[in-house]
């Protein structure tokens, strides 16, 4: 434990920290960012103050279940519902823990903090720790993966502020613009990533079930669409590849 | 609501308030549970596959919905102006080979473009 805990190596990790930090700044804010602007006004044409728009990116930061909230919210769909569809759609992020915490363990952080750490972990950071960490020393992985989180996070943050801001000031057809960027930026996030036949035979069923559904219930219907493209996708591709097709 | 006077001034709804803690209770429970679990299930288990698939179909069904029929600001603009803008987008997005950034601006300032001139195709 006291080892690690050398002066030489707390500094190292808070230059990998702040250098992270720098690195994220760059294109992985750029494009998060200008994805929570969308957010920021859809939170505001939503009727949702700008302080419970902020609360929403710093408590929950996960857009895709962040929009499906603000959506539902606006839908007047009951908690339950909301709760479902939001868990639902961040489920995802148990895996992608569990994947990353052999990879920044550090023996030296007492476990508590993963608890807390945990929060920072999203798509991006996680990607980006992926494919970095494992060239790394163990005890900079943590420092590596932090820095990078936090930054995106304030991007995230800053985001939110400026969508919010700009869909109050700028011409009504321009804010309409900054709403619609949601389901633009999230379809094309999807079009990057169709290498997985199951998820995108998910995506396919989901994007026809999805309008389909909703006339039959605003409340329910996102989430049974949800669970019956998805579970056909998963299940259907099974049985593809058992006849190897 | 109290809207009436500017939303970021108002006090917030408390059923808001509810709805988003709840919201991020939905979303961070998954988090801590995969700092307890790892290093005891196989995150590449079927089990996982199964709810990534779900999740992957509720955002596509969530996509098309607010495209094909949005709730909110979204309405005052036309189903073939959005559909236009779509197809806009995932066209620059290949065009510019494959960059989210460049594809996102383009269907966004099609539908910008296109609602400012007035434009209805249905």
């Amino acid at each position: 434990m006291t080892e690690t805990a050398l002066p030489g190596d707390q500094s190292a990790r808070r230059r990998m920290f702040f250098s992270a930090a720098k690195e994220a700044a760059g294109m992985p804010s750029l494009v998060l960012g200008a994805s929570y602007v969308g957010f920021g006004s859809l939170v505001r044409e939503s009727g949702i103050g700008l302080g419970l728009g902020l609360f929403s990116t710093l408590s929950a930061w996960a857009l895709p279940g962040q929009v499906v909230l603000v959506e539902l919210y606006g839908v007047g769909a009951s908690l339950l519902v909301i709760c479902l569809a939001v868990a639902l759609t961040n489920a995802r992020l148990m895996p992608m823990v569990i994947t990353l915490m052999p990879l920044v363990h550090d023996p030296a952080v007492p476990r508590w903090r993963y608890y807390l750490y945990s929060h920072l972990v999203a798509v991006t950071a996680w990607a980006f720790s992926m494919r970095r960490c494992p060239d790394m020393p163990r005890p900079l992985r943590l420092p590596y993966f932090l820095g990078f989180a936090a930054s995106l996070w304030i991007a995230s943050l800053l985001g939110t502020a400026l969508g919010f801001l700009l869909a109050d000031s700028v011409p009504r057809s321009i804010t309409l613009g900054l709403v619609f960027l949601n389901p633009i930026y999230f379809m094309l996030i999807f079009a990057t990533d169709l290498r997985h036949r199951a998820r995108a035979m998910a995506l396919a069923f989901g994007a026809v079930l999805g309008p389909f559904f909703h006339t039959i219930s605003h409340d329910w219907g996102l989430m049974f669409a949800g669970l019956i493209a998805g579970t056909v996708a998963f299940g259907g591709e099974r049985l593809l590849r058992r006849r190897h097709v | 609501m109290s809207e009436l006077s500017g939303p970021a001034l108002s006090m917030p709804s408390l059923w808001l308030v509810v709805v988003l803690i709840a919201g991020a209770a939905a979303t961070y429970v998954w988090r801590a549970l995969g700092v307890a679990l790892s290093g005891r299930i196989d995150p590449a288990g079927p089990v996982f596959e199964w709810v990534g698939c779900i999740a992957y179909g509720l955002l596509a069904a969530l996509i098309a919905r607010m495209i094909v029929m949005p709730v909110g600001p979204l309405e005052a603009t036309d189903l073939g102006v959005r559909l236009v803008s779509a197809a806009v987008a995932v066209a620059a997005f290949y065009l510019a080979r494959k960059s989210i950034f460049l594809g996102v601006t383009a269907g966004t300032l099609s539908l910008i473009g296109l609602t400012m001139a007035g434009v209805t195709l249905f």
